[in-house]
Formats: C-alpha cells, structure tokens, sequence
C-alpha cells in the first residue's frame, strides 16, 4: 500500500434495515494521520457508518476499505491494527483496570506498555481498583486505554466525551491531540461541535444517511454566501441581519452613525460558525417535524 | 495456532480469577451440591439403595447447573453488557474466547466431582470410586456437552432480566426427570421414554455406574453415544448461532 493511500475510503454506502435505510450513499475518504470526524444527530447514520468501518455490520452496498482490507471480512491482521472506543460497552466487573489491559495487551502482536497506557489514560490511581467501582468516566478512561494497547495505526472513537465533566473532556481532547502527534489516524462521532472544532482537521455533517457538509471546520464557515452583521442602536436594542453582501449594508450602518454624530455600538461582521451551519443543515424541516410527531 | 492456545489459556486465567472474585457464583457452585448431598443423606440416612441413587445424580445436577446454567447466563449478561462486542473487535480468536470460557466451567465441574466423590466415601457409604476411568470419561464427555448447550441456549434468551427464567425452566424439569433424586426405571413409562432421550440421564448413568455399580464402560457405550450426539449438536448451535451483540441496541 502507497504512502498516499487513505487509511479510510468509502464509496457510495448505503445500509439497509429492512425498508428502513439508515446509510443512503456516504462517500469520504480519511488519510493517514488526519483526525476526520463525523458530526450529525442522533439517528443520522454516524454510528451504523463507523461500525460497517469497524466491521461490526455488513453493508448493503458501497465500497469500504479499511487500512487496505474490508473490514466486512473480519480479518484479524486488519484488526490489529484497528483500535475502537464503542459508545456503550462494559467491561469484567470483577478485574481491575491493570488486569483488564494486561489481559488484552497478549490478545495484540505487537502491543505497548500497559503501566504506560494506563498512564497516558489517567488511571494511574485507580488501576487496582475492580472496574464495577469505577465513575463512569474513569470506565470511558478504560475504554480507551484498552483501544490503545495493541498501538492501534487507527482508533475509532464514538462520541469519546458524552457524559464527561469539562476537566475530564480537556484531559480526553489532550489524549487525542497527543495520539494525533504520534502520527495516528483518527476517526471521531460527536454531537459537540466544540470537540469537532479542536480536534478534527476535516469534519463531515451527516442527516439522514448522507454527507450534507465536508471539510475543515473553519472552511465549512467560509464556504457558506452569508455574513452575519450585528450592531446594537441607541436606543439598547440588539439587530442582526445576514446578508450576502455586507458592503451596502455596513455603508449605512456608519453614515447614520456619522450623520447622528453617535458611535455604532457592538458591530460585529461575521461568518456563520460551524454551529451556525451545523445547525442551519440539520434542521428539520416542518414536514419532518410532523412525520416525527 | 499456538498462539490461540495461549490466548484460551490467558482468557481461562482471567476467567478462573473472576470466578473467585464472585462469592455467588463460587457459593453455587461448592456449596450448592453439599447441601443438596447432607440434606439427602439426613433424609434417607441408612437407606443406602436411595443414596446410591442420589449421590451420582446430585454429581450431575451441579454438573448441569455450573456448566449449563452458568455458561447460559453469564453470556447472556456479558452478551448485554456489551463486553462481548468488545471482544469482538479485537484479534481476540472466537475460538480461543470460548475454548477459555467453557474451560473455566470445565474447571469447576472438576472440583464438583473431587467434592462429590470424597463426600460419597466420607459420609455416604459408596466407597470409592469403582471405575475411575468410566468416571473421568463421563464427568468430561458430560460437562463438555452441558457447557456446548450451554452456550447455545444463550442465544435463545432475549435478555439478562430473562435469564433466570429461561435457564430454570429447562433446568428444573431436567433435573427432576433426568433422575437425580430418584431411579429412572421406576418412573411412569411416559417419562422414562422423555427421560431417555435427554443427555442428563444418561451422564448420571454413567456416573453411576462408575461410583456405584462397577458396570464398566463397554456396558454404556450407548449413553456415551447419546451424551456425544448432543454435544455434537450443541457444539453446532453454539458456535453457528453466536451473537456477540444484543439484539436490543
């Protein structure tokens, strides 16, 4: 496999249940060493996405390579070099953290330092306590730590900070740049657009079984027609407009202001944040709304 | 393929430590049949034709219940917990994951058997053993059947919450009709043709006949080939039918 290979492709996939389609034509690709994250609702396709990617789920149609295999083959050598985070799984409530990572740390071929990964994690000082006596937190350190252990080339990680105090999510975030740096891939679900923003360097926004928006969070703004002006009157009153051409705008705003001999209060000229077009595209329109009931 | 081997025996490891970690499960599984055998003895104390009809099959029903029962449960939970999944997505071998689980049952229907034979010669009046042969070979066919069922009947059970129930439900009345409190023989004939058919009978049987009457092994050829018919076909069910998901998410 060349260098410049994506360690993910994905090509038209679609996934069926039953007449329900929840995956209707994905296409990206993740190259080596990038953190790629797909941002969408809940019930969007993310996570059907990633488990076809971790070989979890069969797909209906597309291509899917995986670090050059097809995870629906299963292949060992594939997984490896995989490392996953799942949303929702436990753990032997009965061993502790040291244990559990020891355990799966013969599973791998050529896997690191269990002191250390228990390190880089966190749990230093719960590592010999049994994992039925652990916050929830400190279970979702020990995912981690056990996604790590085999030295993964590529880690999915499903919403890795849903449920985390804002220390704990600084500390993840600083785990996940710090994977970034030893050259890892990345592949991140989320639903907090400020993860998005701090830890992917391209995001995809996923509704409905589709990729409505891609690329980096900062350009996803820029890409967009609009800008937002706000100002505030004299009077207190806060106005926003969003134009597609700010320039006739703004050339009235300040000559009122001049002509008034008043300064123009909190004037502010900005792209649509990523929020703003996550937000604006995932929106359900009112036909959807009623479908949902 | 050596590397399978040892990643059974680390995950049989890790299964014997959890096991010691858990006092109910180890309660059940020593403590369970001792009581069942002093409770018995008490009641037919001196009546030594019914305990040599009892202490085998009281052998076979902690056989059942540490294997059969266990194995059914314990995957149903790990199965909801999700540690299953988990398992799933890592190098793990399938085959190596299960060689080590039902090794760990295996384990414990070992000591079962050791905590049997020493109380049918301590307290019960057996003796030892007759044919220790006759009964390695069908403590080991039986609890390799009883862990292969196990294992497929855990995939019949919807969930955890369900779990006991599903289990006592075949449990219980295969105890009862498999014989381990009374002979077979003396059954009503509807029963002793269902009783036939089921693999506990004839791996109390044989058990039996190693503990107590001294028929050796070329007399239970036929029980041997019925215990090994449905660990065939449990072997099947438990590896074809394996989810390694719950079907609720």
């Amino acid at each position: 496999m060349s260098a410049s290979a994506p360690a993910i492709l994905v090509r038209d996939l679609h996934k069926s249940y039953g007449e329900f389609e929840a995956v209707r034509g994905i296409d990206f690709d993740v190259a080596t060493g990038e953190v790629f994250g797909l941002l969408g609702p809940n019930g969007a396709g993310k996570t059907t996405t990633v488990e076809i990617l971790e070989g979890y789920r069969s797909r209906t149609g597309g291509i899917v390579s995986v670090l050059g295999h097809d995870p629906g083959q299963r292949s060992r050598a594939l997984r490896e070099r995989v490392g996953i985070v799942l949303q929702s799984t436990g753990m032997y409530r009965h061993v502790t953290p040291r244990e559990a990572v020891a355990h799966f740390a013969r599973i791998y071929p050529r896997s690191r330092d269990v002191e250390e990964v228990i390190s880089i994690v966190g749990l230093q000082e719960k590592a010999d306590t049994y994992v039925r006596k652990l916050s929830g937190g400190q279970q979702r350190r020990l995912d981690l730590a056990l996604a790590l252990i085999g030295d993964p080339e590529l880690i999915f990680l499903d919403e890795p900070t849903t449920g985390f105090d804002p220390a704990a999510r600084r500390n993840a975030w600083e785990v996940i740049r710090s994977l970034q740096e030893l050259g890892k891939t990345i592949l991140l679900t989320t639903h907090y657009l400020d993860e998005a923003q701090a830890l992917c360097d391209r995001v995809a926004i996923v509704k409905d079984g589709r990729i409505v928006a891609e690329g980096a969070p900062g350009e996803l703004g820029e890409a967009s027609t609009r800008y937002r002006v706000t100002w505030r009157s004299t009077d207190g009153e806060s106005h926003a407009r969003e134009v597609e051409d700010p320039t006739a705008l703004l050339h009235q705003l300040t000559s009122a202001a001049l002509a008034r001999g008043e300064p123009l209060q909190d004037l502010s000229v900005t792209r649509p944040s990523l929020e703003d077009i996550y937000l604006e595209l995932t929106a359900e329109t009112p036909e959807e709304e009623r479908a949902r009931g | 393929m050596a590397d399978a081997v040892a990643i059974a025996y680390r995950q049989w490891r890790l299964e014997r430590r959890m096991f010691w970690r858990n006092p109910t499960a180890a309660f059940f599984s020593f403590v369970l049949p001792l009581l069942f055998l002093f409770l018995f003895g008490a009641i037919f104390s001196g009546d030594q034709k019914t305990l040599d009809i009892i202490v085998p099959g009281i052998l076979g029903m902690s056989m059942m219940s540490t294997t059969f029962n266990a194995l059914a449960m314990n995957i149903t939970f790990l199965r909801e917990e999700g540690v299953l999944k988990r398992i799933h997505g890592t190098p793990m071998p399938p085959s190596s994951y299960l060689a080590g689980v039902a090794a760990n049952a295996v384990s414990n229907a070992a000591v079962q058997v050791v905590i049997v034979v020493i109380a049918g010669k301590v307290f019960f009046g057996l003796g030892w053993p007759k044919d220790w042969l006759e009964l390695a070979v069908f403590a080991v066919a039986g609890v390799a059947t009883l862990a292969a069922l196990g294992v497929a009947f855990s995939h019949v059970i919807p969930n955890f919450d369900a779990a006991p129930a599903y289990t006592n439900i075949v449990f219980l009345p295969v105890i009862f009709i498999s014989g381990v409190f009374y002979d077979v023989d003396k059954a009503p004939p509807f029963l002793r043709d269902v009783a036939r058919i089921l693999p506990l009978t004839h791996v109390i049987d044989g058990l039996s006949a190693a503990m107590v009457t001294g028929a050796g092994l070329t007399d239970h050829m036929g029980d041997l080939a019925v215990i090994v018919v449905w660990g065939l076909l449990g072997a099947f069910f438990a590896v074809r039918g394996f989810s390694w998901e719950s079907r609720r998410g």
